[in-house]
């Protein structure tokens, strides 16, 4: 079988400044495949490519079982597209920018009523199809815009940060929808974001930092890389177990948030044991996996926050020579 | 045996083919491309009103207040506003041209532009789309002006008027491909409109649009002969003259013709120079919209 998208070693330049270098990944069909970085770490300019809207420095892109370079039409038929920035006309009405997209995509007249139907209803807008999308919301106008991804039924659709400047609960509905859509549709999903969060809905997920792939798995798998849960523990006598645990167990414990924490592999094997040999009394217990926070940290050596801080400057670089915004 | 026809499962994706690129399909994507302009200017009712402002102004203001000054170089009987009208018309979808293809700049603020470009659809559908757009709008406007021109003791004869929106459909997507031409390089609007307003003016004011072409000061003579405006102007004022009733006299003095060095250049060749000027600048937007990052 075919894969959905296969990128083998692909770089883009902007003049001097390299936004990918050198990646190689393959989705496979009906996967939803996550981008996972920091702002400016070439998670949109990667999206460009296989969208077709940028050219390859070198390297090669299939999607849909399509060249990007050479079969570019047919990669577009196969496609749809949400983008970071809204791309909606706000003069029109939902369905009338609906309606300029099936004409553009060439979607079946006799067909167009019925999915233009059924995608409105799916994002909940069916009722507002009428409204001029001047008088959206900034939820509405983004489920509007995966509705408008989707008429044309494409077999890879590409969400570049589809939850960037929503509040936290459209974005909750807007992943309810994206999880719905999943089941309902047979479609393969790229996705951007830099929202650790998120990313964990993604079956499998890419960090990429400066232009690099630097992991890729699922998270579940990423985040067992990282090796240890974190354990909490409140106990009667804390100091005579931070000494307990690191005569029997060799670790050193410290006082977070005001309880007892450590690092462990696999916590919820290790919970036994210590109930059994520590010989202090324990009055509560947590185990927390890692979260992708922590794996990303641990692959980079910094926290998201700390990478965005210091690729800002080149972002600004690359976007006053080339012009974009 | 009744036939029901029920509404699709919504549990079941509905099976929508996108087809192989053809090149009806290309024109289905010109032609929505060309509606939405036409809805958007429906909705804009502001815009249709306020730049009809400056074309009343010239003909009514300026051409009134002028007029008793001008009335003496004017053969007897034939009104100041009447000579300078096909020129005002011309202005009158001046403005609108040049914006409508602004608003490909808008476009491209918006966001909504790239939607356009990432359509599996030839670019010059969607070029092409625009520039009729926007040639169909700025006419629209120039047909509302030209409902005026009775004030201007212009005849409705339907064979001139029919002859006035030919020419204002010609110099419109001239003037609009102009434009898409320019807002294919120049990314923000502040520039796009100092830039567009900077050549304006100047195409208007050499264009004879006020002013008889014969017995110009040499400079100013060579000046209007460049200017592409001249070439649309002197044809809609030709018409325009061809359906008063003066004398030949009169005729000849204010609308002469353009000549180059004393050649009278025919009717025919000054349109075709508009439509090959419209086609080249069309020609490079499409080059311009074809590249990729």
């Amino acid at each position: 079988m075919t894969q959905a998208i296969t990128v083998s070693e692909l770089t883009k330049k902007y003049g001097e400044i390299e936004a990918v270098r050198g990646i190689d990944f393959e989705v496979a069909p009906g996967e939803t495949f996550g981008f996972l970085g920091p702002n400016g770490a070439g998670k949109s300019t990667t999206i460009k490519i296989l969208c077709t809207l940028a050219d390859p420095t070198s390297g090669s892109a299939r999607v849909a079982g399509h060249d990007v370079l050479r079969e570019r039409d047919t990669v577009r038929r196969n496609i749809g597209l949400v983008f970071q920035d809204t791309t909606l006309d706000g003069y029109l009405t939902g369905e009338q920018n609906l309606r300029f997209h099936a004409d553009l995509y060439g979607v079946p007249k006799s067909a167009f009523p019925a999915r233009l139907r059924q995608v409105l209803e799916m994002v909940g807008l069916w009722d507002r199809r009428g409204s001029v999308v001047a008088t959206y919301s900034g939820g509405m106008k983004r489920r509007l815009e995966i509705a408008r991804g989707l008429l044309h039924a494409p077999r890879v659709l590409f969400l570049d940060e589809p939850t960037v400047g929503l509040d936290p609960q459209t974005r909750t509905s807007i992943w309810e929808y994206i999880n719905e859509l999943k089941q309902r549709e047979d479609i393969t999903i790229f996705l951007t974001t830099h929202y650790m969060d998120e990313a964990e809905n993604c079956d499998r997920i890419a960090i990429i930092d400066h232009g690099k792939i630097v992991a890729i798995d699922t998270p579940e798998a990423l985040k067992g890389s990282v090796g240890k849960d974190r354990v909490q523990i409140s106990t009667a006598d804390d100091a005579l177990a931070i000494g307990a645990l690191a005569d029997r167990f060799g670790l050193d414990a410290g006082m977070h948030e005001g309880l007892l924490t450590f690092s462990v592999p696999s916590g919820e094997q290790f919970v036994p044991r210590l109930f059994a040999e520590l010989p202090v009394a324990i009055r509560s217990v947590s185990v927390s996996r890692p979260s992708l926070d922590d794996v990303f940290m641990s692959y980079t050596g910094k926290t998201i926050r700390d990478a965005e801080a210091t690729i800002g400057d080149r972002n600004r670089l690359i976007a006053t020579r080339f012009g974009r915004r | 045996m009744t036939v029901t026809t029920q509404p699709p499962a919504l549990t079941d994706a509905i099976r929508v083919a996108v087809p192989e690129r053809s090149l009806r399909h290309d024109v289905r994507a010109v032609s929505i491309v060309w509606r939405r302009e036409l809805i958007r200017f429906r909705s804009d009712r502001l815009r249709a009103i306020t730049s009809l402002v400056q074309p009343v102004l010239f003909l009514f203001v300026l051409g009134t207040g002028l007029s008793r000054l001008a009335s003496r170089g004017m053969p007897a009987g034939v009104d100041f506003r009447t000579f300078i009208y096909p020129g005002v018309l011309a202005m009158s979808v001046l403005f609108t041209s040049i914006f409508s293809a602004a608003s490909i700049v808008w476009d491209r603020e918006f966001g909504f532009l790239r939607e356009m470009l990432v359509a599996p659809v030839r670019r010059w559908a969607i070029v092409v789309g625009k520039c009729l757009g926007g040639a169909t709008v700025a006419t629209f406007q120039g047909i509302i002006f030209l409902a005026l021109a009775g004030v201007a003791h212009v005849p409705y004869n339907p064979v001139l008027l029919l002859t006035l929106v030919g020419e204002l459909l010609l110099l419109s997507f001239t003037l609009t491909a102009f434009g898409v031409m320019m807002a294919a390089r120049i990314k923000q609007i502040q520039a796009f409109m100092a830039l567009t307003q900077m050549f304006v003016m100047p195409l208007f004011f050499l264009s004879g649009a006020l002013y008889p072409l014969n017995g110009l000061p040499s400079w100013l003579s060579v000046l209007t002969r460049i200017d592409p405006l001249t070439y649309i102007v002197d044809p809609m004022r030709n018409a325009v003259f061809s359906h008063l009733s003066i004398s030949p006299l009169a005729v000849d003095t204010l609308s002469p013709g353009i000549t180059w060095n004393g050649w009278v250049v025919p009717l025919g060749l000054s349109l075709g120079i508009v439509a090959v000027m419209g086609a080249g600048m069309l020609a490079v937007a499409i080059a311009e919209f074809r590249k990729t990052e």
